[in-house]
């Protein structure tokens, strides 16, 4: 069902690859009112670094007043395989959206 | 990396599916691996490029004529380490290591765009690399930006946007030299005289002569060809060159009314595969050059690591 595996995180085991630092992944709130969002990811050796790094790569504009940094393997992705089975639920409720219902023309505030 | 299963050929038509609705392969979907490594070798060459092309620039920071235009170049190469490092993350994405890619780089496994094998020779130079070279640059790159392979184009987003200061920031630059004394005018035309053919070449051999296209353009890693996109710097530089008050160095330089574009003088393709080989007036130092800066900076690395571990601050 769910794979311990990043979605966009390289395949690569980290004992082929023992003097690179990890990988982080980075998220981004752009403004206050707004959710962080993935903005990329980076190699740092630890939190903190990671944090600066994160700074200095993706807010060089202000793009951001908010950063949150995540080690790579600490994130858990719904497989692509699975893509149709996974999500198949939500498929056949289309009760769940407001355009489903009929209401006569001139009821108003609905 | 990718996993041979036993239901390929069903992968495969997802893939080809998905690439022929105009809608991106991610990291995890199958995906055929002559995709994969052709997306590999092209992004680990745009990051190489944008890291080696630090250095002809970088040539120039202490000697910028006011500290305006020092602000400024210091703000462009490091914009452009930052290009090369969303990059590198993007390659990542597809099973190779950032190690892998600088050990590939370093032992010219993989090349980097040969422009940068040119000298700066004057500070004129500068504001020719921002015009033409970035300028180039962003027409090859601004459709990459719908390049079918998700990561790839996200960092061109990135990057496009970034780009653009660059270009203008060169312009501006080329302006004062052109407007001011006639040295100054006359070094602004020199630069403009010697980046102006290699500039062209940026966009890679001619169409019936290209390896890869055909098969890009089937998997729309490449929305236009060498030519296409070489035709339309052409047509964008010309009235940019003349607001310049500075000439292109091109004697066959001639609006077509019949195309709508202008005819262009022949390219030297035998110096494009001179450089590409090795033998441009710069490739020794660049590559000796970021060799050394990486063993320089061994220590600097190992000493992080080291402390994350004391720390464990990096928890694995
Ligand atoms: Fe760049
Ligand atoms: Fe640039």
């Amino acid at each position: 069902m769910t794979t311990p595996r990043p979605a966009d995180t390289p395949a690569v085991p980290a004992a082929a690859r023992p003097t690179e630092w990890p990988l982080w992944e980075v998220f981004v709130r752009s403004r206050r009112g707004l959710s962080h969002t993935h903005a990329g990811s980076l190699h740092a050796p630890d939190a903190a670094m990671a944090l600066r790094n994160a700074r200095d790569l993706y807010t060089r504009r202000s793009e951001g007043v908010s950063i949150w940094v995540v080690p790579s393997t600490q994130v858990t992705a719904s497989s692509p395989d699975e893509k149709d089975a996974f999500f198949e639920p939500a498929g056949d409720k289309p009760y769940r959206h407001p355009t489903f219902y009929e209401i006569p023309d001139g009821v108003q505030h609905l | 990396m990718t996993t041979i299963a036993p239901e390929e050929p069903a992968l495969e038509a997802v893939f080809d599916a998905t690439v022929a609705a105009d809608e991106r392969i991610e990291p995890r979907d199958w995906m055929p691996d002559a995709y994969r490594s052709t997306l590999v070798r092209q992004i680990a060459q745009h990051a190489h490029s944008e890291i080696i092309g630090m250095q002809p620039e970088a040539n120039w920071i202490t000697r910028a004529p006011s500290l305006r235009r020092k602000a400024i170049l210091m703000a462009k190469v490091q914009d452009e380490a930052g290009h090369g490092l969303y990059l590198y993350s993007a390659a990542e994405t597809l099973g190779t290591s950032r190690d892998e890619l600088l050990d590939k780089l370093h032992t010219g496994r993989q090349k980097y765009s040969s422009i940068f094998n040119y000298p700066t020779l004057t500070w004129a130079d500068v504001g020719a690399i921002g015009w033409l070279v970035d300028g180039a640059a962003i027409t090859n790159q601004v459709p990459l930006c719908r390049c079918s392979y998700g990561p790839y184009a996200r960092a061109m987003v990135r990057i496009c946007k970034e780009e653009s200061f660059h270009q203008r920031q060169g312009y501006e630059l080329l302006m004062a030299l052109s407007r001011g004394t006639e040295a100054q005018h006359a070094m602004a035309q020199d630069a403009v005289n010697r980046w102006w053919w290699p500039s062209l070449m940026m966009f890679g051999p001619p169409d019936d002569e290209s390896a890869h296209s055909a098969q890009s353009m089937a998997w729309k890693i490449k929305r236009h060809s060498n030519d296409e996109l070489r035709q339309r710097f052409v047509d964008i530089c010309v009235p940019q060159a003349e607001a310049l008050g500075l000439t292109l160095p091109d004697p066959d330089l001639t609006w077509n009314e019949e195309r709508g574009h202008f005819d262009f003088g022949p390219i030297d393709w035998a110096e494009f595969w001179d450089v590409l080989k090795g033998n441009g007036p710069c490739n020794e130092q660049r590559i000796s050059r970021r060799r050394r800066a990486h063993e320089d900076g061994a220590w600097v690395r190992e000493a992080a690591a080291a402390h994350a571990a004391k720390h464990g601050k990096a928890d694995r």
